[in-house]
């Protein structure tokens, strides 16, 4: 059967058309451009990747990366089906990214913020040594300079099995780093998702002064086939959405990307950062 | 779940021999001294054969054996007092997370463990060792009282994982897990952390920030559970075993890894083989610790804390 939506070797559907997982319409690729990437039809919010959401989110032209140098290897020699180092080459070369994150400083609306986000097409938004120790320096640089941070997170994998309890650790890492921002009064904007989950959920992201989360994102600590392989009955509709964190609490707000930017600058200013 | 064991395949030729030296002790043969020291000097050879060349998928099964000590034991063989300390103040009391003042050679102390449970009724009440948050809140709540108080907190970690229910995800797992590392990572007063079994992922790490993180020999610490990595990466459990090899995650990959501080020995053949001797070296080891820990500047202690796991990960730069 042919189909006007082709999967392409992002992992993102490419072409004229897409197909929307919210409506299940076709959409004309360049209306949801338009939109930041948002369905004009039902408001679905598409995957973006960390260098369109740079765009989006920060004044064009100023963002500055930080520790871009910082590259991967393969302390425990991982191999599956596949060895972890032609893993990591295949990742890079479909990416264009050198692991899963991007740290930096930039502007919004001419506030200058110390900026991450991590890319959940590389390695499922995973998170190794790499995106461990860019979002730490991040957060480092961000306590010494005093400015706002803001991560925009986006992982199905949580920590990094390919390395090991080194991936563990560096939720250990960040959050000691996180600890220390407070400390000093930094303010923290964790922006969540579609999907953040497991290690990344349970670290960083979850430990902003705010969340914010992008409606309809899959958000939550064991993914939904865990739960249902361990609990053997039918998971409610909605369960592990923002809109479900939101319910029970642990959300500040719910905020459509086209809000993003402006939502982020608001709060600065009511911290007074 | 609660099937007899029929002991570990591995462990056979031990089982061999014990059956033999029982054999040998009930037929009364007056001539049989001799054939008895024999026996025992090839049960100690043998044992030390099989221990000595565990495979990571092995060890897993030695770390989850049904006779290991649990927290509950070692706070009976190794504590001189311990007072149980209730709930999270929120919504309930986590039996899978065990919590309360206690003695250790005259030093008092908080204690913070994972407990899985022997008994079917027991071990479902824990829910096999797996916490759900208010284990994690109840946890917290006691350190930071510990802190307050001017006790040093020692942790058990021996978890398969963090629960993954819904009511766990309700009540904000992710969160709690964070939450503690960030606070653990801060809290002002000595913590020791010991891997005593299982140290599954999340749930390991949510009591697992210290000034001093231990591991048995034969327990592991993984950012997964062979199991779930093999079900994601091979799509088949049955490729647990592998899983395991490639994970790294004992006790000497782990030392060589610098993600724990010191391996403390199991007596021959295992923890669940002589729990005793492992209590009494366990205690050695924690005590020893406390001294070097006890008498240092808060903030110097908060800051070598925070400078030891910022060294973790291995990266390549420029
Ligand atoms: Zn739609």
């Amino acid at each position: 059967m042919a189909s006007p939506i082709k999967r392409t070797k992002r992992g993102v559907p490419e072409g004229l058309w897409l197909r929307c997982p919210g409506c299940q319409n076709a959409i004309f690729r360049k209306e949801a451009e338009k939109r930041l990437s948002v369905c004009p039809e039902c408001g679905y919010h598409f995957y973006v990747s960390a260098r369109e959401r740079i765009e989006q989110v920060l004044d064009t032209g100023t963002f500055e990366e930080w520790d871009g140098g910082l590259r991967p290897t393969d302390p425990l020699e991982f191999q599956d089906k596949k060895r972890y180092d032609e893993r990591l080459k295949l990742e890079q070369e479909r990416t264009g990214l050198l692991d899963a994150a991007i740290t930096g400083c930039g502007m919004i609306r001419a506030r200058r913020v110390a900026f991450g986000v991590t890319d959940s097409a590389f390695l499922m938004g995973s998170m190794g040594s790499v995106v461990g120790e860019r979002l730490t320096r991040l957060v480092e640089r961000a306590t010494e300079q005093r400015l706002p941070l803001i991560v925009v997170s986006g992982s199905g994998g949580g920590a990094r099995m390919h390395e090991g309890i080194l991936s563990l650790m560096q939720m250990a890492k960040i959050s000691a780093a996180l600890a220390r921002y407070d400390r000093e009064g930094g303010l923290f904007i964790s922006v969540l998702t579609n999907p953040t989950m497991g290690g990344v959920a349970a670290s960083f992201a979850s430990l902003g002064d705010l969340v914010f989360a992008e409606p309809q994102a899959l958000i939550g600590f064991a993914g939904p086939r865990t739960i249902k392989a361990t609990i053997r009955i039918e998971l409610p509709k909605g369960f592990q959405t923002s809109e479900f964190l939101l319910e029970h609490g642990f959300v500040d707000r719910i905020v459509p990307r086209d809000k993003l930017k402006s939502e982020i600058a608001r709060t600065i200013d009511y911290c007074g950062k | 779940m609660d099937t007899p064991a029929p002991g570990l395949d591995f462990e056979q030729p031990i089982y061999e021999i014990e059956s033999r030296i029982r054999a040998q002790q009930q037929s009364g043969d007056r001539r049989g001294e001799d054939e008895l020291r024999r026996l025992r000097r090839e049960l100690a050879e043998t044992t030390r054969r099989v221990y000595d060349n565990l495979n990571p998928w092995q060890v897993v099964q030695v770390a989850r054996h049904k006779d290991r000590p649990h927290t509950a034991d070692y706070l009976a063989m190794a504590f001189e007092e311990f007072v149980e300390l209730h709930g999270d103040r929120h919504f309930g009391d986590d039996r899978a997370i065990l919590t309360g003042f206690a003695k250790l050679d005259q030093h008092k102390v908080m204690v913070v463990g994972h407990q899985k449970g022997r008994t079917y009724k027991e071990r479902s009440a824990c829910y096999f060792g797996c916490a759900h948050p208010e284990g994690y809140r109840k946890a917290m709540g006691k350190m930071r009282m510990a802190a307050k108080y001017g006790l040093p907190v020692i942790c058990f970690i021996d978890t398969p994982g963090a629960y993954p229910g819904i009511g766990a995800e309700e009540r904000g797992q992710a969160w709690v897990i964070a939450e503690n590392m960030y606070e653990m990572s801060r809290l002002e007063t000595p913590v020791i952390c010991v891997v005593i079994g299982e140290g599954g992922s999340g749930g390991a790490l949510g009591i697992g920030v210290g000034d001093r993180v231990a591991v048995l020999e034969h327990a592991y610490y993984s950012v997964i559970s062979p199991e779930g990595c093999a079900g994601i990466l091979w799509k088949s459990h049955e490729y647990a075993p592998r899983a395991a090899e490639a994970l790294r995650f004992t006790s000497r990959d782990l030392l060589r890894l610098g993600v724990v501080d010191d391996v403390i020995p199991e007596p021959l053949g295992g923890a669940h083989r002589d729990p005793h001797q492992m209590a009494g070296r366990l205690k050695i080891y924690l005590v020893r610790a406390l001294r070097e820990l006890i008498d240092r500047p808060l903030p110097d202690l908060v800051a070598s804390r925070y400078e030891k796991f910022r060294r973790m990960g291995v990266f390549l730069e420029g």
